[in-house]
């Protein structure tokens, strides 16, 4: 047998054990008649030994969601406490899916299939299946969203969140070198273009922050007890956008292209007029002058910059300093 | 770069992560009475050999330790049968993580204009909200966006092709040589990955397999031909991200100041080293790539806040291209 050879697997089997007795008995049960039941509890070598495993084992149960009760029974001239595990508590409740709602909710935990949580995902989907049903596998072939939580900080943030309890990192911001310290109440948790952001209230800055979870260097600590706070009223996307929306009150940038470049430039613009065979002028509104000369620089010398003169410093400044640093290498 | 997460699953299992499993997978085999070994361990997920390891397990626990308390399991025939389980047989309750990735993966699907049935989802999502109960609330403070604004009809007529295995024609804008190309390809599955969708498909033109970005296809036909890739056209793992290394990429080292970190966060990076703030700070990257232009245009757009110090030929075209550029301004300057 391979099974049992391993004390992981020994482990395993104790605690399924528990789990079997507490969910089978009616009365709740002492330490004592656990230790009868529960075969692997009788090689313990004292009564001590015994019971820090059992609370060791509890702690372990009630922290996979296994909702193992306490409740105090009274003896001949005693108090003492007694377990079980009550079968509805304990039990999915029993709502049938459809094969169609199987696909989707399929779909939903492939989601996740190249994420942190993709343990989580797959386990679900087989509780929800498990009545056997089977799921529609034609309707949604072809299709693939896929969600991916790459930061490091992704699952000591999701925890937070989901448990309202206040949490400390440092966060790097890219203009600064250093990263500073923040101790903040996190609010929700968004993914928006494939990045997660963290939405909090900052404590040491007394407002709503935004972090971006790429940016959190090193580890995230608690500072606080679950429940510390209460999360107030606020739409989880919107906030995480804020940051990149500002109204355009300018003209719009005049951009000379050459032709057969600028493709992405081309699909923006207001306008796009012929000057002669080699060159295009395109009107282009934009949001960012530093945004734009970066963008503008990229395309190297199938873009010229004809105004505003703003934005042809800009990139005259981005293109030298292009040439020095690479020339000061030679 | 974080290591791939589907590594995770050779690091050994805990013994509390086993019991999860375990108590799904005993109420999933009493439904399934009977089903071929083989089969159960691919839709569980494991090996035949774990699977047979998990039974034999199963077969010593019970509900107390007389024989008639235990559970029966028998598998010898190629067959697995499961019984006198009935105090595990159903589920246990989703956790919230459970229930989050379901409940927000399902709300992220409704904005997937390409999947349509926002009536099924909503009727799904609300049985799924009833059956995580407790869990559910904490679970909406989380949120992801896949949504397919601006290439909905894109993605629409992409899925179909693979539905159907019809062959594609693509105009398709190249951005790193900001170039227009035109290729015929048999499309293999649509991805939506880092904010962005992906066709991938096998490439007539450059006789490989391909990801093609949706908001890069310029044009889109599905041709009256059948678009079955041909045998041996294997679709991507995509643990990493969809970037994939060549072996004739050139390795390059970038200098990035302060002002350039956000590189090591978009590209795949494949070492990187800080930078003592004495000496400027920022951090020292390698990355490889076979694509120069695409990096020189990198390069022009963080404004000499990247620099490359190797290979040296790399950075002397680097400095040729701002200098070609700087003539666009002659006397501006």
């Amino acid at each position: 047998m391979t099974a049992g050879t391993t004390t992981g697997a020994l482990k395993t089997e104790r605690l399924l054990n528990l789990v079997m007795v507490l969910l089978y008995t009616r009365r709740p049960l002492t330490k004592a008649q656990i230790r009868r039941l529960v075969g692997q509890y009788d090689t313990s070598p004292s009564v001590e030994a015994f019971e820090r495993m059992f609370e060791r084992d509890k702690d372990e149960l009630r922290a996979l969601g296994v909702p193992l009760a306490t409740t105090e029974i009274g003896l001949a001239f005693d108090e003492e406490p007694a377990y079980r595990i009550d079968r509805r508590e304990y039990a999915l409740p029993d709502i049938a899916f459809e094969p169609d709602e199987l696909a989707v909710l399929g779909l939903a935990s492939r989601t996740w299939a190249q994420a942190s949580l993709a343990g989580p995902a797959a386990l679900a989907l087989r509780k929800l299946e498990a009545s056997g049903v089977e799921r529609d596998t034609e309707s949604l072939v072809g299709i693939e969203p896929r969600l991916r939580t790459v930061e490091p900080a992704f699952d000591a943030v999701k925890d937070a969140v989901v448990a309202t309890r206040p949490i400390a990192f440092d966060y790097r911001r890219p203009e600064q070198a250093e990263p500073t310290a923040r101790v903040v109440e996190p609010w929700s948790l968004v993914s928006v273009r494939g990045r997660w952001y963290l939405n909090a209230f900052d404590r040491g800055r007394g407002e709503p922050r935004v972090f971006r979870l790429s940016r959190i260097v090193g580890s995230v600590r608690p500072a606080g007890h679950p429940g510390a706070y209460a999360v107030p009223e606020h739409d989880p996307r919107a906030m995480a956008r804020t940051r990149s929306s500002a109204p355009v009150d300018h003209a719009p940038a005049v951009l000379r292209v050459r032709s057969g470049a600028g493709h992405a430039l081309r699909r923006r613009a207001r306008t796009v007029g012929e000057v002669d065979d080699t060159w295009s002028l395109l009107d282009l509104d934009y949001v960012d002058v530093e945004q734009l000369a970066d963008e503008v620089c990229g395309y190297g010398a199938d873009v010229v910059v004809e105004a505003p003169a703003e934005l042809v410093d800009a990139v005259i400044a981005r293109l030298t300093a292009v040439r020095d640093a690479h020339r000061s290498l030679r | 770069m974080t290591p791939a997460k589907g590594a995770r699953r050779t690091a050994p299992e805990s013994a509390t992560a086993r019991l999860t499993r375990l108590l799904t997978m005993v109420p999933w085999l009493l439904n399934r009475q009977g089903i071929d070994t083989e089969r159960a361990a691919a839709e569980l997920g494991v090996t035949v050999e774990q699977l047979e390891s998990d039974l034999s397990l199963l077969f010593v626990c019970g509900y107390g330790q007389m024989p008639d308390e235990l559970i029966e399991a028998e598998w010898e025939e190629g067959r697995v049968f499961l019984s006198n389980a009935d105090t595990i047989a159903r589920p246990l309750r989703l956790g919230v993580d459970e229930a989050a990735t379901l409940i927000v993966g399902l709300r992220a699907l409704r904005e997937v204009s390409a999947i349509s049935d926002t009536g099924l989802i909503d009727r799904t999502l609300a049985k799924l909200e009833a059956a995580a109960g407790a869990v559910a609330g904490p679970v909406s403070r989380i949120e992801a966006s896949i949504d397919d604004s601006g290439i909905a009809s894109v993605l629409g007529t992409l899925r179909e092709a693979v539905a159907s295995s019809r062959r594609v024609h693509l105009t398709y804008h190249v951005p790193g040589r900001d170039e227009t190309t035109r290729r015929d390809v048999d499309p293999m599955r649509v991805i939506g990955m880092d904010g962005h969708w992906y066709l991938e498909g096998w490439c007539h033109l450059a006789s490989d397999t391909r990801l093609f970005r949706l908001d890069r296809i310029v044009d889109l036909a599905v041709l009256d031909i059948d678009g079955t890739p041909p045998e041996g056209a294997a679709m991507r793992d995509l643990t990493e991200g969809t970037y994939r290394p060549a072996p004739d990429d050139v390795t390059v080292t970038l200098r990035l100041l302060p002002g350039a970190r956000w590189v090591a966060d978009y590209y795949p990076v494949e070492s990187l080293t800080e930078v003592p703030e004495a000496e400027g700070g920022g951090s020292v990257v390698t990355l490889r790539t076979s694509d120069t232009q695409w990096l020189q245009r990198l390069l022009r757009r963080l404004g000499g806040r990247g620099i490359v110090v190797a290979p040296s030929d790399v950075a002397e075209e680097v400095r040729l291209g701002a200098d070609a550029a700087l003539a666009g301004y002659v006397g501006k300057c």
